[in-house]
Parts: C-alpha cells; sequence; structure tokens
C-alpha cells in the first residue's frame, strides 16, 4: 500500500492510458435524467454532480442475465459448453463510491460460500476497483453505521480522494491497482502529505450494528415487519439496485437442438420468489418478505458469512416507489 | 386537512371503517399510510405531492381482509377505483372513497355511480414530460420508434416495480410467470425485455387509466406509462373508449362480438 | 486446474424407467463419462438438481441407496413445466444430474438401533434411500419398521420392493391407503398414517424414527412419536423449500438462518425446533 499524489492532467492522461491498454472502463455517466455505469472512454464523460449511481456496480461482476453454460442436442446425445472464463474482459470500474466497493465482499460471501462460484469469480478476477472517497452525502446514505465510511478502502484496488485542485490523493492498495498505475507510472508524484480526512463528509453514525444484531435476533415474531412493510408493494426495485443482493433464478433458454442455461437475478419481495409448485408458498405475505430482506442482510448473513449483507449505500431507499427507507426502519427498529 | 384528519378519525372510531389508506410525509416524498386507529389518522396529509395510485392496495387480501375500508383518491386514483370497479374487483360495501375537491373540500363518494359523475369534470391531462415524450415519439418513424423504446428497454432490469405498482395489475400469477407455455421469457435482455412491455402493453389496452404510476414507479426511468398512453389514445376511436373513463365495453384483448368486422375472431 | 463450474451437470443416461404410480415415475441414471462415474460418491438423504435440456432443473433427491454402485435414481411426479420435461423423456435419453447437495441421514450413529420409517405418498424415495442403506447393512441395526400409507392402492410407489420388504422376516412392513382408497383384494390397513403409526406403537426404546410426508402428516405424526415416548432427538424428518441453485447461493430455500440446500434437507425435530415452522 502506497500513497502518491496524481494532478488532475495527470488523472486525465492516465485514464486515456487505461483506455488505450485495451480494458474496458466502466464510469457513471449521466443519461436519461439517471446517473448509472456505463462504458466510458474518456474522463471528461465521467459524471461530476451527483450523489449516487441509481444502480450499483454489481452488475459489471454479477450480470443481471448471463450464460451459465449451453448445450446442443444430437442425436440423442447431449453436447455441454463450459462458460468460458477467457470470454470476461479485463475491465476497470472507475468512480465506484466506497459503499459501492464494500459490496464485493458480502456479494463474493454469498457467491463462494463453501463452493465457489466459477462465474463471478472470474469477473472479479479481472476486475480493477477504482474508487473516489466521498464529499458529499445525502440523508439516504448511512454507510458509517454498516461498518463503512466515506472514505473506506475495503473492495477498492485504488482509491482516490479528490483535491480542491482537482487532483487527488491516490491510495495505490493492491497488486491490481499497482499494475494499472504501472501503465503510466509517470503521472504519479509522491504524496504531498494532504490529510484525506479533510476532503471527506462528516456522516455521524445513525444505529450500532450490534444493538440492531442484538434485536433482530429475538424480532422474528414482531409484529415490526407487519406494520413496516404495510405500503410494500413487493417488486424487486429495492434488491436490484443494491450492491449486495446475489438472489437469482435458473431458467432455461432453448432453440430447437440447442440451449442454454440462464442465471438471472431474482428478489426474495416478490411474492412467487419461494412458492412450490404445489401451490404451498411458505413466504406467503408481504411483511414474511421485508422480514426476510432485513433479516438476511442484517442477522443471517453476519452470523453465517461473517459479513453485513448492506453497505449503507441508500440505493434501495431511493429507488423505493412508496418509500420503504431502510435506514428510517433499521433505526426504529434499534431503537425499539 | 384538519378535515380530513377528523373525518377519518371519526370513520375509524365508529366502526364505519376497519382500515383508512391514506398518505403520510415520507422521508422524500409523501408516501402511503395505513390507519387502523384514529391516532394514526393525524399522521394523514393530502395534497399534489401524493403521487401514489392507493387503488392498488384495495384489491389485496392480505391488507383489506372483508372489512369495510376507506381511501383517500387523487382524481388518478379515482379512476382506477371505476376501472377495477368494472372489472368486478371492488364492490360499493365495502369501499368508502374520500377525496379532496379543488376548493379544498372534503369529499365522500358511497357509490361508484358518485365517482363516475365526479371524475368526469375532469379531462385526462398530459403532463408536460410525457407531452414531450409522446411528441418525440410520435415524430419518429417505425425503425426509429423501434431504436427509441428497444434502447429503453435494455435499461429494464425486471424489477416488475412498474407491475407492482399498477392497480390493474392485479393478477395473483402474472403471464410473466406462467411457464407452462414460456409466454415470455423472464431474464432481463433486450428481447425478452421486449415481450414482457409488449404483453404488458397488450394487457392493458382499454384499461390502462392513464395514471402513471408504473413509469412513476420505475427505478431507472423508463417512460413505459407512455405505451399504454399513447395505445389508449390510438384505440380510443377504434374501440370507443373514452380516455380517462372506465371501459364499461370491456377490455380490448379479453372481449369480443358477434358482430365484429374483423374475420379471424369468429 | 480451472475452476469446476458448479452449475454444469453432469451428463446421465436414462438406464432404467419405473412407471410407479399415475405421474410418478423412477429413473435410473448412470454417469456417461466413466471417470465422473468413478469419483462419484453420496450418502442417503442428499439430494440433486435434475436436468431436462430444454425444460430446466428440477430438486429431487437421490433414491437409491449408496450401497447401490454404479447409478443412482430419482422418483419424481410430473407437476411442472420441468417434471413434464423429465416425463417425457424414453429410455436411453440424456439428461442432466448436480449433486449430491445437502447433509445426511447419521446412520453411523444408528448403529445398534431400531428404525421405523413412516412416509406418506410421493414422499417415500427420499426414505428408501435409507431403507435401502440399512437393509443393505441389516445387522448394523436392530428391528425395523416401515409404515407407509398413500391416498389409493394405485398411488402407492414402489410397489415390487413394498411387496420385497412385506416378504423379508427381518422387516415389519405396514402399508394403508386413506379411507376410500382401498380396492377389492386390499390386504393392507386402512386409514391416515399417523393412526397408523399410533395403532402399530413401534417401541421407543433405543428407536430412531425417520418420517417424509406431506406437512399435514407430518405434523399429525410428531404427536402421536411424542405419546410413544420418542424424544426429540429421536425423530428426523426431510424438508422440501423451492430451490434453485442447491448449493447456499440463490438465496431461496431458507428458514431462518439455515438453508435447506446446506443444512439440510435432513433434520433431526430438535434442530427443527430452532427454526421458524412459518418459513417451510
Ligand atoms: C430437497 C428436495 C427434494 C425433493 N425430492 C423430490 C422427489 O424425490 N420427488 C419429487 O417428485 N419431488 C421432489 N421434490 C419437489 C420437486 O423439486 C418439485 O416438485 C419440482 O421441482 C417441480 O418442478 P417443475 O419444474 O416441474 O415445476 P414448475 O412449477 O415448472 O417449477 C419451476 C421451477 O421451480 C422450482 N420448484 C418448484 N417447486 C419446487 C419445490 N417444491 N421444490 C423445489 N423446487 C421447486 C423448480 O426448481 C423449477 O425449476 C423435492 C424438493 C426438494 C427441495
Ligand atoms: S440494503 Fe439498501 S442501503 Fe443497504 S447496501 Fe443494499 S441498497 Fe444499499
Ligand atoms: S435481501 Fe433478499 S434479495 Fe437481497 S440477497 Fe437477501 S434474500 Fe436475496
Ligand atoms: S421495499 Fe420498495 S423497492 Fe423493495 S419490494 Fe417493497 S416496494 Fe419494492
Ligand atoms: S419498473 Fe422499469 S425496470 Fe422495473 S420491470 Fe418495469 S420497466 Fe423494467
Ligand atoms: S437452493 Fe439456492 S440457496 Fe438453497
Amino acid at each position: 500500500m502506497e500513497t502518491k499524489y496524481i494532478n488532475i492532467s495527470g488523472l486525465e492522461q492516465w485514464f486515456d492510458a487505461i483506455s488505450a491498454s485495451g480494458k474496458r472502463i466502466y464510469a457513471p455517466v449521466s443519461a436519461r435524467g439517471q446517473v448509472d455505469f456505463m462504458p466510458v472512454k474518456h474522463l471528461n464523460e465521467v459524471a461530476k454532480e451527483y450523489i449516487q449511481t441509481t444502480q450499483s456496480v454489481k452488475a459489471s461482476v454479477y450480470p443481471k442475465a448471463e450464460v451459465l453454460f449451453s448445450y446442443e442436442k444430437v442425436h440423442g446425445k447431449v453436447n455441454l459448453t463450459d462458460f468460458d472464463p477467457e470470454s470476461v474482459s479485463e475491465t476497470v470500474l472507475w468512480k465506484v463510491h466506497p459503499c459501492d466497493a464494500a459490496g464485493f465482499k458480502p456479494l463474493s460471501a454469498i457467491f463462494n460460500w463453501d463452493t465457489t462460484d466459477k462465474l463471478i469469480n472470474a469477473h472479479l478476477l479481472k476486475t480493477t476497483v477504482v474508487s473516489y472517497s466521498c464529499a458529499t452525502a445525502d440523508e439516504s446514505c448511512f454507510c458509517t453505521s454498516v461498518n463503512g465510511s466515506p472514505g473506506n478502502v475495503s473492495g477498492s484496488d485504488i482509491q482516490l480522494t479528490i483535491l480542491s485542485d482537482g487532483g487527488a490523493i491516490a491510495e495505490i492498495l493492491t497488486a491490481k491497482g499497482e499494475a494499472l498505475v504501472a501503465l503510466l507510472p509517470g503521472v504519479f508524484e509522491a504524496d504531498r502529505g494532504d490529510k484525506k480526512e479533510k476532503y471527506l463528509v462528516d456522516l455521524p453514525a445513525k444505529f450500532s450494528l450490534e444493538e440492531v444484531n442484538a434485536k433482530l435476533n429475538k424480532a422474528f415474531n414482531s409484529t415490526v415487519w407487519k406494520e413496516q412493510s404495510e405500503r410494500c408493494i413487493g417488486c424487486g426495485a429495492c434488491a436490484f439496485v443494491c450492491p449486495t443482493c446475489a438472489c437469482f433464478d435458473i431458467q432455461e433458454d432453448t432453440h430447437g437442438s440447442k440451449g442454454r442455461r440462464i442465471r438471472c437475478w431474482d428478489a426474495c419481495g416478490f411474492a412467487l420468489f419461494t412458492m412450490h409448485t404445489s401451490g404451498h408458498n411458505p413466504r406467503e405475505h408481504q411483511s414474511q418478505r421485508w422480514r426476510q430482506r432485513i433479516l438476511h442482510k442484517f442477522s443471517y448473513m453476519p452470523e453465517r458469512l461473517s459479513v453485513v449483507g448492506c453497505t449503507g449505500c441508500g440505493r434501495c431507499s431511493r429507488a423505493c416507489p412508496v418509500d420503504m427507507n431502510i435506514l428510517e426502519h433499521i433505526t426504529s427498529i434499534a431503537e425499539q | 386537512m384538519e378535515k380530513l384528519r377528523g373525518r377519518a378519525a371519526a370513520l375509524l372510531a365508529d366502526g364505519s371503517v376497519a382500515l383508512i389508506i391514506g398518505y403520510e410525509e415520507g422521508t422524500k416524498r409523501p408516501r402511503p399510510l395505513f390507519c387502523r386507529n384514529s391516532e394514526s389518522t393525524k399522521k394523514l396529509i393530502f395534497d399534489s405531492r401524493c403521487i401514489n395510485n392507493l387503488a392498488v392496495y384495495i384489491t389485496k387480501k392480505e391488507l383489506v381482509g372483508k372489512d369495510r375500508i376507506a381511501v383517500t383518491a387523487s382524481i388518478s386514483t379515482l379512476r382506477s377505483i371505476l376501472q377495477l370497479y368494472v372489472e368486478n374487483q371492488l364492490s360499493e360495501e365495502k369501499l368508502l372513497v374520500l377525496t379532496v375537491d379543488l376548493n379544498g373540500e372534503l369529499r365522500e363518494f358511497v357509490t361508484f355511480d358518485e365517482i363516475s359523475a365526479y371524475v368526469a369534470q375532469f379531462e385526462l391531462k398530459r403532463g408536460e414530460r410525457e407531452q414531450e415524450i409522446l411528441s418525440k415519439i410520435e415524430g419518429m418513424n417505425r425503425e426509429e420508434r423501434w431504436k427509441f423504446w428497444l434502447g429503453e428497454m435494455s435499461h429494464c432490469f425486471k424489477c416488475y416495480a412498474c407491475r407492482s405498482a399498477c392497480p390493474l395489475c392485479y393478477c395473483s400469477k402474472c403471464v410473466v410467470e406462467v411457464n407452462r407455455p414460456q409466454w415470455i421469457n423472464p431474464w432481463p435482455a433486450p428481447l425478452a425485455n421486449m415481450e414482457w412491455h409488449i404483453n404488458r402493453a397488450m394487457h392493458m389496452v382499454g384499461r390502462c387509466t392513464a395514471c402513471g404510476a408504473c413509469g412513476d414507479a420505475c427505478p431507472v426511468g423508463i417512460p413505459i406509462d407512455l405505451i399504454t398512453r399513447k395505445m389508449m389514445k390510438d384505440m380510443a376511436p377504434e374501440f370507443g373508449y373514452i380516455p380517462g373513463q372506465p371501459a364499461k365495453q370491456g377490455n380490448a384483448l379479453s372481449s369480443w362480438k358477434l358482430d365484429d368486422r374483423e374475420q379471424f375472431i369468429r | 486446474m480451472s475452476e469446476k463450474n458448479i452449475y454444469l451437470p453432469y451428463l446421465m443416461t436414462i438406464d432404467k424407467v419405473t412407471k410407479e404410480a399415475p405421474g410418478v415415475k423412477t429413473y435410473r441414471l448412470k454417469f456417461q463419462d466413466e471417470a465422473e462415474a468413478a469419483a462419484f460418491d453420496f450418502k442417503a438423504g442428499q439430494f440433486g438438481e435434475y436436468s431436462a435440456f430444454g425444460e430446466g432443473e428440477s430438486t429431487f433427491c437421490i433414491a437409491s441407496s449408496p450401497t447401490r454402485k454404479g447409478y443412482i435414481e430419482c422418483t419424481f411426479r410430473d407437476t411442472g413445466r420441468v417434471t413434464s420435461g423429465l416425463a417425457s423423456l424414453e429410455e436411453g435419453s440424456t439428461m442432466g444430474f448436480r449433486g449430491p447437495y445437502g447433509n445426511v441421514f447419521p446412520m453411523d450413529e444408528w448403529k445398534g438401533k431400531s428404525l421405523v420409517f413412516i412416509a406418506g405418498g410421493i414422499a417415500l424415495p427420499p426414505m428408501r434411500c435409507v431403507i435401502w442403506n440399512a437393509l443393505d447393512l441389516r445387522e448394523n441395526f436392530k428391528d425395523i419398521t416401515i409404515v407407509y400409507g398413500a391416498k389409493s392402492v394405485n398411488d402407492l410407489v414402489y410397489k415390487s420392493e413394498l411387496k420385497e420388504w412385506t416378504d423379508r422376516p427381518d422387516v415389519k412392513m405396514v402399508t394403508t391407503v386413506d379411507p376410500g382408497g382401498e380396492t377389492a383384494d386390499w390386504k393392507g390397513e386402512i386409514g391416515f398414517v399417523p393412526a397408523i403409526v399410533e395403532k402399530v406403537a413401534p417401541s421407543s426404546e433405543n428407536t430412531i424414527a425417520i418420517v417424509c410426508g406431506p406437512p399435514i402428516m407430518i405434523k399429525y405424526t410428531f404427536p402421536v412419536l411424542e405419546k410413544l415416548g420418542f424424544k426429540d432427538d429421536q425423530i428426523y424428518t426431510t424438508l422440501e423449500n423451492r430451490m434453485k441453485c442447491g448449493v447456499g447461493k440463490c438465496g431461496r430455500c431458507n428458514v431462518g438462518k439455515l438453508y435447506i440446500c446446506k443444512d439440510g434437507p435432513v433434520f433431526s425435530r430438535e434442530e427443527l425446533n430452532l427454526i421458524p415452522a412459518e418459513e417451510y
């Protein structure tokens, strides 16, 4: 781990060098009234004034639909074609916020629980994350309540903290980060001793995870789930924008004798998520599904995977059509 | 506001209704509120910022149960209620509808005819944003339109917030969830998304009341409400619909007449 | 070596098809790849994801015993898209299998004990695996009692094996059908499984009871066993939540903090008491 300084034109040159190296760069772009990660060639295409992208960056390592393998039936036999890790391109994720980068750890924990997931690992292996620490936040942000912070480096290979002169403190955190720097090492200067903390937004913690956890351990039969979730309409918006939600469905795409098995995003909020073919549904009511959402992130994941399933990015609160605000709801559970 | 709160509290107190679905101040904008006791009615608000279409809740059995309920309704919500009634999803005995009219007066509707008469005074208006995009789309040729929508749909991740927010999408098993046969490929991909949206539009023709709830709900900002909106406009003269009024003659997809001028239907 | 793709199924040949009951079939599957066959091993209680190429995957337990090498069997009911796709396959066709997944019946711990198997309807398959496993290692166990019931005579699965078990002197076999489900020449019991268990009244002394069946049957059988003196750690069952991945990742099978595909599907009643019954 090494800290350097890079000035504003150095940043542009370095970005161009990454672009020229043939790596794909995904960065926040403002289009259609939203800011979201898209392929980018030049630094000036990257969005500037916004708090958070609508969607998390997870789709770059966990695509919304991905082919697990394909097959062909020939004369009663079946030929399988495995997912090819070589088909994944080297990717740089640029201007990822710390709460988004922090999502890689829980995501990877879910996918690699005891058995490894070849697909996500292929993406993760070829992904380099350049995060930007946060100088601004909105009322939905609460990273500091869930082990994060505006300058948290978990999941980042390099973290940039933009300074008042437009240059940046560059924390080079991993070997992948070093390799990215090596594309144009000349633009990185010695650390000038700028204090990173000075450039971070001040975001006091809103609740204590330990307290929430202790409350949740006894909350399965609480009335709080019904009270909080009456207005929830059971869509997948909160799960799909979340950097850590990993639930998926496996589906078949058939064309004559050929086919592909596809994994696609799914969400515990959907009414039919747990429905058996017999019609029996263990989570028949929305309140049970809302409970699953909260307990999975704040109780089951910490216990089973030793990682909290929420990074405090606030995306679900911003995306929810009926203003289910996770911070408000978790805080109220902590205060009960 | 005080009148609304007072009336709501009284309705709950004397047992006229067991539940009042209204709005409360939310963290970013007003949001739905479920009042089961007079205490909670103190939180009720009702103004032009209240955009969620509350009609979406009144067909949910797990919420409303068997009791009589009340709902505070905007014009959009009133239109949806009328359409739901036409589709036999509601009964007058189980629903009391409250609204605040343009003069700020509290109005109560006991019958659907009263709602009908009230709604008839309001023309279905188009918002600026909708008008702008619609004009843009109407200026496109076929290929351009297909490209525009394919581009928009490529952002869809099938969260089905549009479906969940729509009061008229009340099917317990949606066409996308039927897998024998699998009508629609259920994963998100540009063409599979198009399949979903075309099917959705087909199911809404002549039923959609143009409340815009689907478009408002879409987290990735696809103006999908305009599809059914445009279809309504195009279909109205053909099928005799009046945009903004319930389709008493049934919806275009599932109704037919013996004297239909098309041959294939007979 | 490159990482294994856990979603890639083994290719299996359907070696034998047995029609068990209306809509219910048993397939005997053999590995197409010999190396895969040689490396494959499983234990009683485990399940897998079975593919019908063109339709998708379904979850079934492995219904054959691990003591019978060289093949696995599954018994399934045609109820949906995948199962009907599977049901339309013929002997010699190719299908897919991933597994074995899940935990196992602790048969090693049961050595020296008596076993009581109680099953209803299509839930005999998971049980059949343990039954054959126990019978193939018969000297390890004391008394073996099987109580199996179905709606009607026609719905009983594994008919030839039921006969084999009935004929064995070292097994106490009781078959029953729901009232009204009997035929003129029916010689077994008539009545619901829990009532028949009460009538048979197996001793709980040094005995393990394994119960598999529809939730309603399980619900009424547990109290009967309790009455007979079975403690919670003497009763085992399997759970069937909806599954996709089978390996703890897709997120849909959990009951509270336990994942049926990883922590289950086998649970003792003692363990069941720790998770919310509402979620299965
Ligand atoms: C551990 C376990 C063991 C099982 N063992 C057997 C068995 O030995 N024999 C048998 O007949 N059935 C068994 N089942 C139930 C069986 O998996 C379902 O009946 C079957 O998946 C229905 O699939 P379908 O695709 O035909 O139905 P569809 O309704 O078309 O289902 C579509 C998808 O939903 C999933 N699904 C639907 N219902 C269930 C369910 N109850 N459990 C799991 N996944 C479901 C399937 O994965 C399938 O991909 C078992 C289930 C579990 C969890
Ligand atoms: S649960 Fe909400 S706040 Fe937490 S990480 Fe997911 S989207 Fe962000
Ligand atoms: S919150 Fe729900 S959708 Fe998200 S990972 Fe957990 S179970 Fe899956
Ligand atoms: S919390 Fe909001 S975004 Fe999530 S399922 Fe409910 S309505 Fe949809
Ligand atoms: S709400 Fe938007 S993203 Fe979600 S399914 Fe509808 S169109 Fe697609
Ligand atoms: S079946 Fe996927 S998590 Fe259990």
